[in-house]
């Protein structure tokens, strides 16, 4: 027992345990409308393209919040310009605009070198280095986007379940897909330090889709998410340290090992629930290979 | 310019429509009045689906005009086939989204608990409420989207493929609810590509294909030549009971001439 409580002992430690668990529940709210509206593949590829603002800002000197976030929230709004206009196929587009951020990112640090524990915690999270600013800030980004969805509950759920006619009701969809990209944005802007950009993805997905195999109502769903991404945190990053592993692997672990026990029991029932979950959504590609740092 | 009638809902006047080079509605004329129930016929690519949109007001014409009367009301109940049945809602989640706008909280207030179990009520799924819509037969799915448009209090109903992909029983439910709404007050508009079912139950119809080729009641507009320009095929038209029933010209003779003497 003292073993387990041991780590409690540190103060990194601590902040970084707040900070991961606050990092799953908000991957869970998020994710919700991520694998309902078929984005998952926007999710990973949105968390690649913020790494090049990430590289940019460490090399540039910028604070790293204000030059990945402009860079996160501009490749956003191209990625939801893309795919709503529909200019050229989203999945290729959005394929572009973020494996090339991504592969930016990477040829910065190549030429200029990598600054510290930076590139590493970037690409698969790190709690080395969380402060309590960090604790504020993720706490503030998740109440920020627990606001959002609660007041924007019935916006969201009918612009997520059937645009159209949420569009001829009167529901400003267009604004609703910028909200939720803007949201998903500063999620993986905020949670990109402890899950890292390779990993965030599987954050996103897993706790949403564990929470649908588990109920057919959509607000028991999003509170689901949320709790099962707190827990996935909790733990993940208990086992980081006793592991010694990097932070974002374990977590995405407990989140897999959640998904395995769950569709070991709800057997056929789980299936049916997921089965077809993107069936609606626009036409998704392989997502980006992960480059692996030397 | 002619004048619009008192009791029309929309007006379309020489509506014309692309999504890309080659135009999808072409010059269409068409008035939808308080009431009315209509039928839209046409082979698939005609525009039906696009002529509700025209109607609906998600779709601008690049070309025509459209009219619709100051703050009415339109309800649209989409193809099932484009519903996702794997969301998770369940029946009153669903029908609750016709109250979306304007409200901020996400819980149902108690008016809106009250009148969602009453257009499932009338609608006869009050005991369904909290089912998830995939657990539904095809009728009972139907009547859900249906309960949805009318939480809207609509004054024009909208409806893509009602009757597409359901039993013939099924579709005499969806029919004679529509007829009962209709009756109500409630104008209908609806696409279809069940030719017979529309002629048997629906007063109005509309052949289309890219241009409206014809409208009016069933025993005017469901000529040999109007189905052949619709549909780019002869048909043969028989009578039975009073009613015009459209037989595909390949059908063989034997049958047609049993049909004609159980017509006669």
């Amino acid at each position: 027992m003292d073993e387990l409580l041991r780590p409690f002992e540190f103060e990194f430690f601590r902040n970084g345990l707040i900070v991961a668990t606050f990092a799953g529940a908000l991957c869970g709210l998020v994710g919700v409308y991520v694998v309902l509206k078929g984005m998952s593949y926007i999710g990973h590829g949105l968390s690649h393209a913020i790494f090049g603002g990430f590289a940019a800002s460490a090399l540039l000197g910028v604070n790293f919040v204000l030059g990945a976030g402009v860079w996160g929230v501009a490749s956003a709004l191209m990625i939801n310009g893309v795919t709503r206009r529909r200019l050229i196929g989203a999945d290729a587009a959005i394929g572009v605009i973020t494996t090339a951020s991504f592969a930016l990112g990477l040829a910065l640090f190549a030429i200029f070198g990598r600054q510290g524990q930076s590139f590493d915690a970037a690409l698969f999270g790190s709690i080395l280095g969380v402060g309590i600013d960090d604790v504020w800030a993720i706490a503030a980004v998740t109440g920020l986007v627990a606001l959002v969805v609660f007041f924007g509950y019935r916006q969201l759920l009918f612009t997520t379940f059937d645009p159209e006619v949420a569009e001829a009701s009167g529901v400003r969809t267009a604004r609703i897909d910028a909200l939720l990209m803007l949201v998903l944005a500063i999620s993986i802007l905020a949670t990109m330090q402890v899950l890292g950009v390779t990993l965030i993805a599987a954050t996103l997905v897993i706790p949403a889709t564990v929470a649908r195999m588990l109920t057919n109502s959509f607000s028991r769903m999003l509170l689901l998410a949320t709790g099962i991404g707190a827990f996935t945190g909790f733990v993940g990053m208990n086992l980081s340290y006793h592991l010694d592993v990097q932070s974002g692997p374990t977590i995405v672990l407990v989140g897999a090992a959640l998904f395995a026990v769950t569709f070991t029991l709800t057997g056929a029932r789980g299936l049916r629930r997921t089965a077809g979950l993107d069936e609606y959504a626009t036409s998704i590609a392989p997502p980006p290979q992960v480059v692996s740092h030397q | 310019m002619t004048s619009a009638r008192d009791d029309e809902l929309v007006r379309l006047r020489r509506v014309t429509c692309t999504y890309g080079p080659d135009p999808v509605l072409v010059n269409v004329d068409l008035a939808v009045t308080s009431r009315q129930f209509s039928g839209i016929v046409g082979p698939s690519g005609s525009g039906k689906t696009t002529l509700l949109r025209v109607l609906l007001g998600t779709m601008a014409p690049i070309a025509g005009s459209v009219h619709r009367r100051r703050g009415l009301r339109v309800g649209y109940v989409p193809q099932v086939e484009s519903v996702n049945w794997s969301f998770p809602v369940t029946v009153s989640e669903c029908v609750l989204m016709a109250r979306t706008r304007g409200r901020l909280l996400p819980w149902r207030s108690k008016n809106e608990h009250a009148e969602v179990c009453e257009v499932l009520d009338r609608l006869g799924i009050a005991n369904l409420a909290e089912r998830h819509i995939r657990d539904l037969s095809g009728g009972q799915q139907q009547r859900v989207f249906i309960a949805r448009a009318l939480l809207g209090r609509p004054e024009l109903l909208l409806m893509d493929e009602p009757t597409s992909g359901v039993d013939v029983r099924t579709r005499h439910e969806v029919l004679h609810l529509l007829d009962d709404l209709n009756r109500d007050g409630l104008a209908i508009v609806l696409t279809t590509h069940d030719l017979n079912g529309m002629a048997a139950h629906l007063p109005h119809l509309v052949c289309l294909n890219v241009e409206v080729l014809g409208q009016g009641a069933p025993r005017e507009v469901l000529t040999a030549d109007v189905l052949e320009r619709t549909y780019g095929a002869r048909m043969e038209i028989l009578e039975h009971a009073g009613m015009p029933i459209v037989l595909d010209d390949y059908v063989p003779s034997d049958n047609v001439v049993k049909l004609r003497q159980a017509g006669a």
